[in-house]
C-alpha cells in the first residue's frame, strides 16, 4: 500500500465530498479563465459548464461508460452530486423568492411556449430523419421525440416498438439538443430578449431540456434559472404524452 | 433553525414531485408531469405566506438559500457525467436533429414572448461570489 492507494480510497470512500471539492477547483479556475483570459465577456459558469463537457467527454473515451467523468472511480461521486435528485432539489430551492404574479403574467404564452416546443422540436427532428432516408413512421416519428429531449425519445420509441439503434439516435439528438442549449444560451441570449421573467419561461417552454435550460440560463444570468426551469419541467411529460399518440398517427397518415 | 428550511424545501420537493407522478399516471404517461415546476410553485407560495406572517426567520432562509446558492456547481456537476461521447457518436443526423430543432426553438423565443407585451428587463446585475 503506498500513500498514493491511501488517497485514492479516501477519495472513493468519500465519493460526494470529493466531488464538492473538486467541482469548486473546476469552478474556480473557469472563473480565473473567464477573467484572465476573456476579460469577463464570456460568464464563468458558461466556461464551468463547459468544462464539465468537455470533462464528461473525456471520461466516456478513458472508460468506455455512459456516465462521463462519474465512470471514473475516484469521481463517481460527481454522479451524485449531479444526479436528478440534487439537481431537482437546487432548481426547486432557487424558485424562493421568486415573484409569483411575474409567473400569473406570463402564464398563457408559457402555455404556447410548451406546446410550440414539443410541436417546432419534433417536426424539425422528423424532417432531418426523413432527409437522412427514413420513410416509416416508429423511426420517423422516434427520431422525431427524441428532438424534444433525450427522455421523450425512448419513452415514445418504445411505446410504439422502435428498434434499439433508432432509440439510440434518438437520445443522441437529444444529448445534442441539451448541450447546445446548455452552451449557446449566453450567446444568442441578447438577440432573442433573453432578458426577463417572462422571456425566460417561454425559453423554457420550447427547449424543454430541464439539463439544458437549467445550464443554459445558469450561465447567462441565474436570476433568470427558475422562471426557465418551471416551464421546462411540464416539456417532458408533455412531450411523452403527444409522442406516441397523436404525433405518431399523424406521420403514420402522413408517411403510410 | 437552518434544517426548518431545508425541511420545507424537502417538504415542497417531495409534494411536487409527488403530484407529478400522480398527474403522469393520470395522462397514461410514463414520466412526472412538471413535478419539480409544482414544487417551486408550493416553495413560492408557502414562503411568502410564512414571510408575510413574520415566521420565517432569517436562519429558516438560510436553509433554502443555501441549496439555491450550490445550484450552478451542481449543474456543472450535471454537465461532467453526461453521455458527452454518445451524443458525437450518434454522427451527423443526430446532431442535425438536436442543433436544428435548437436553432427553431431560439426563433420561436421571441416571437412567443411578444404575445401579451414584452416582460419587464431584470435590473443590472451586480457580480455574485
Amino acid at each position: 500500500m503506498s500513500v498514493l492507494d491511501s488517497l485514492s480510497n479516501v477519495l472513493v470512500a468519500n465519493g460526494l465530498v470529493t466531488a464538492f471539492a473538486f467541482v469548486g477547483i473546476v469552478i474556480w479556475l473557469s472563473y480565473l479563465v473567464s477573467n484572465k483570459l476573456t476579460g469577463g465577456r464570456i460568464h464563468g459558469s458558461a466556461i464551468a459548464i463547459l468544462a464539465g463537457l468537455v470533462l464528461a467527454w473525456a471520461g466516456g473515451v478513458v472508460t468506455g461508460g455512459s456516465a462521463g467523468l462519474a465512470d471514473v472511480s475516484v469521481l463517481t461521486g460527481v454522479g451524485v452530486m449531479g444526479g436528478g435528485m440534487l439537481r431537482d432539489f437546487t432548481i426547486v430551492a432557487t424558485a424562493f423568492g421568486v415573484n409569483f404574479d411575474e409567473i400569473r403574467r406570463a402564464g398563457a404564452s408559457a402555455g404556447i411556449s410548451l406546446v410550440a416546443g414539443v410541436l417546432g422540436s419534433f417536426v424539425v427532428g422528423a424532417l432531418v430523419a426523413y432527409a437522412f432516408g427514413y420513410t416509416d413512421a416508429v423511426s420517423i416519428t422516434t427520431i422525431g421525440a427524441g428532438a424534444a429531449t433525450y427522455i421523450v425519445g425512448p419513452v415514445t420509441g418504445s411505446a410504439i416498438g422502435a428498434s434499439s439503434d433508432v432509440i439510440a439516435l434518438s437520445i443522441a439528438a437529444g444529448l445534442v439538443k441539451s448541450m447546445m442549449v446548455m452552451t449557446g444560451t449566453p450567446f444568442v441570449a441578447k438577440a432573442v430578449g433573453l432578458n426577463n421573467a417572462k422571456s425566460a419561461m417561454v425559453f423554457g417552454g420550447l427547449m424543454g431540456t430541464t439539463s439544458g435550460v437549467a445550464g443554459g440560463l445558469a450561465a447567462t444570468d441565474k436570476r433568470l434559472v427558475p422562471y426557465g426551469a418551471m416551464t421546462a419541467t411540464f416539456y417532458t411529460g408533455l412531450g411523452c404524452l403527444l409522442g406516441p399518440s397523436v404525433l405518431y398517427f399523424t406521420v403514420r397518415a402522413l408517411v403510410g | 433553525m437552518v434544517i426548518y428550511g431545508v425541511a420545507l424545501l424537502a417538504g415542497c420537493f417531495l409534494g411536487g414531485m409527488f403530484l407529478g407522478d400522480v398527474l403522469g399516471v393520470a395522462l397514461g404517461v410514463q414520466a412526472n408531469v412538471g413535478g419539480v415546476g409544482i414544487a417551486m410553485l408550493f416553495l413560492i407560495l408557502i414562503s411568502d405566506a410564512l414571510i408575510k406572517r413574520g415566521r420565517l426567520k432569517p436562519v429558516t432562509r438560510d436553509g433554502v438559500v443555501f441549496w439555491s446558492a450550490i445550484y450552478i456547481p451542481v449543474i456543472v456537476a450535471m454537465a461532467a457525467r453526461q453521455n458527452v461521447v454518445a451524443a458525437l457518436d450518434g454522427g451527423l443526423m443526430a446532431f442535425l436533429a438536436g442543433a436544428l430543432a435548437v436553432l427553431a426553438s431560439f426563433l420561436l423565443v421571441r416571437v412567443i414572448s411578444r404575445i401579451g407585451g414584452m416582460g419587464e428587463p431584470l435590473p443590472p446585475l451586480e457580480d455574485e461570489g
